[in-house]
């Protein structure tokens, strides 16, 4: 018995004595089998970094795997085969974000000033260099600030209902329909204003129609983040003030909402961010102009999607400066709106418990 | 209870007292209304929209000459319309299983190293990232795509034709490669973000006593994910790929940037051409009269069903696993 306990011991302490790969193996992995690949990559001929990219993946993952076999055995070697899999993977992810904000910056700056920021389209001449965006940030301003004053409102209320009133039959149809709007194609929702803004109403294309669709979009979104928010809201604040002889609804406007608003804040910012690079509903409602319409009620205006999508269109390498330059612009945008957004989320977070 | 403060706030007497009062059960009924009937605003519009679509679409649809849901054309100018989905449907679905093959396993990857396999210092700022990667406009992927990764694709196409071309679907005539292939692999690039934060949401729920005890019997990080994350995983995975399977059905900017469409069906996924529903809507609509118009909004119910059916299996499954859960916990 104590023989056996002594053998086991002894087992035990020699699989721990099994030879490991030290722990630089993987950084020295990297070096070597990006220096394989762009050597093969080189000696094949292959202008394209992505295949050479490939290659050194694929190497990577494949001598992590034989040299964890080789020293360690099969189990630690699938654990690296796994793990390089897993890393391969992120830098997937992150070299096309890379490269879009690289290419963005690198040929929107060009022609980005003061000049592209504050002219119109009007009068020139598309192969040209000149002109600028500024109809097309006017269009984007008037466009989502109207979709946001449409869809704020509705979407705040709605979730309120859903979480400080709904039970029944009536809220679960609207938490399910609102799951089903956020999968919504943007196109779709631009085809439902044409066909009963535009083709059955008959009013002209204008930025309003655009502003409609581009409601329908923001609102599930801005309901599902405010019902979040809205669920974070601790029951003791509500009952505290309804103890107190408070009114149900003066407790929701006075406590709740306060508490939330924060987080109510961030949600609605992501949503204006969300909806200001839609431009597939644009392109059929608001139709695109190429000089400045302050009035967004009447005919057609541009938008900052519309107009990379119509410089793109162009074809030639002042318009593709152009959209590039309109894209860094949009760009900057919806990511100050991000960062703005989550800079006050972690600012004004509702403090859980206590 | 009601009869119990009338009484009191009657023959309290004081009128700025009853006032309050009052108008709180007024305002209690005002704002439940108010909040009641945006709810109902919400199932109106959704009503509506699908309400309008059919309307149009069985307009357009009897006009139509051909069969519209395999016919090859689109000729929507010619006095008997002629027009069918079929080119389209193939396009779509074709370029959406391509994108759903590269960032389904893509987005597992980031999931687990943000949830399993990163450093803290590192995980925080990846997710931050991933969730960039989704605010970035699809316009901007569109040009990026156009102008970017279509040149540098040409190089790999040529290597899979070299070596692969014999299975007909990945030949590659050279050219410009706006085809359904890249069209995929651009569709993939955006759907990782909600594909990844969702199955990241789902590994994190992976109770930790599972993870533990697998540890706890001596296995490497890869066999507890196998044995313990992904089993718990399964189903949200799913749902998540679902969700970005119905983005990608209806991608329309960057798909009409890349693409170069016409109305065939190719053998080769390498080659240009092909359609999707969204694409074809965006490129047509400035040339589209009236009836052109209406065949469009026929199309784009097609789209609007198949998304609505997508979404609802994703939400379903989401909505089960809630109550298991729920259940287990």
């Amino acid at each position: 018995m104590s023989n056996a306990v002594v053998d086991k011991g002894a087992h035990r302490a020699s699989s721990l004595k099994q030879a490991r790969l030290p722990r630089w193996t993987p950084y020295a992995l990297v070096v070597g089998s990006a220096a394989v690949g762009a050597g093969i990559g080189t000696a094949l001929g292959m202008g394209s970094p992505f295949q050479m990219g490939l290659i050194a993946a694929l190497v990577f993952i494949i001598a992590s795997y034989i040299l964890g076999a080789v020293v360690e055995g099969g189990r630690q070697a699938r654990d690296r085969l796994a793990t390089s899999l897993v890393w391969v993977c992120f830098l997937l992810a992150v070299i096309p974000l890379l490269s879009l904000l690289w290419e963005t910056i690198d040929r929107g700056r060009t022609v980005l000033d003061g000049y592209f920021l504050g002219h119109s389209m009007e009068g020139v001449q598309t192969i040209l260099p000149g002109g600028g965006a500024y109809h097309a940030i006017i269009g984007t301003l008037e466009q989502v600030g109207l979709a946001t004053l449409i869809a704020v409102p509705i979407g705040l209320l709605t979730a309120i209902y859903l979480v400080e009133y709904g039970r029944g039959q009536l809220a679960k149809a609207v938490t399910f329909f609102v799951d089903v709007m956020t999968g919504i194609p943007s196109i779709v929702a631009g085809l439902f204003i044409l066909s009963f803004w535009i083709i059955i109403l008959d009013f002209g294309y204008s930025g309003f129609a655009g502003a409609m669709a581009l409601a329908i979009l923001m609102m599930p979104i801005v309901v599902r983040s405010t019902e979040e928010m809205l669920k974070l809201v601790p029951d003791e604040l509500r009952e505290a003030s309804l103890a107190l002889g408070v009114p149900k609804w003066r407790t929701i406007l006075k406590v709740v909402l306060p508490t939330a608003i924060g987080g109510i804040t961030t949600g609605v910012m992501l949503a204006v961010a969300r909806i200001a690079g839609e431009s597939a509903p644009i392109v059929l409602l608001v139709f695109g102009a190429t000089g400045i319409n302050n009035n967004p009620f009447e005919g057609a205006q541009s938008s900052l999607p519309y107009y990379i999508y119509e410089q793109w269109q162009l074809g030639n390498d002042a318009s593709f400066n152009r959209a590039w330059a309109a894209a860094l612009v949009l760009i900057a945008f919806v990511m100050i709106l991000n960062l703005v957004a989550r800079g006050i989320a972690r600012w004004k977070a509702p403090k859980s418990g206590r | 209870m009601k009869t119990d403060i009338e009484p009191t706030s009657s023959a309290a007497g004081s009128p700025p007292k009853v006032r309050t009062r009052s108008t709180g059960r007024a305002g209690d009924k005002i704002f439940l209304a108010l909040s009641r009937g945006s709810g109902i605003a919400l199932l109106v519009i959704m009503a509506a929209i699908a309400a309008f679509l059919t309307y149009r679409a069985a307009i357009a649809i009897s006009k139509d000459e051909a069969n519209f849901l395999t016919y090859f054309e689109w000729n929507t100018g010619s006095s008997p319309m002629r027009f069918g989905i079929a080119v389209l449907a193939y396009g779509t679905i074709v370029s959406s299983i391509i994108a759903m093959v590269i960032a389904v396993p893509v987005a597992v990857g980031i999931a687990l190293f943000i949830s399993h396999y990163a450093p803290r210092r590192l995980a925080t700022p990846v997710a931050y990232v991933i969730d960039l990667l989704a605010a970035v406009p699809s316009i901007v992927y569109g040009l990026w795509g156009a102008l970017f990764l279509v040149p540098h694709l040409t190089g790999l196409y040529t290597w899979f034709d070299d070596y692969l071309g014999w299975t007909g679907i990945l030949s590659y005539q050279g050219g410009a490669a706006r085809s359904l292939f890249t069209v995929g692999i651009l569709l993939a690039i955006m759907i990782l973000p909600i594909v990844t934060s969702v199955s990241r949401e789902v590994f994190r729920q992976v109770p930790k006593m599972h993870e533990e005890a697998a540890l706890a019997l001596g296995a490497t990080r890869w066999e507890v994910i196998r044995m313990s994350v992904l089993p718990f995983g399964r189903s949200g995975i799913i749902s998540a790929s679902m969700l970005g399977l119905g983005r990608a059905l209806g991608e329309t900017m960057a798909v009409a940037t890349v693409l170069s469409p016409n109305f065939l069906i190719e053998t080769s996924l390498l080659d240009p051409g092909g359609g999707t529903f969204a694409q074809n809507i965006a490129s047509r609509f400035k040339e589209a009269g009236n009836d052109g118009r209406d065949a469009l909004i026929a199309s784009g119910l097609v789209l609007f069903v198949i998304t609505l059916l997508v979404n609802g299996a994703a939400r379903m499954i989401i909505a089960r696993r809630k109550e298991y859960s729920g259940t287990a916990a």
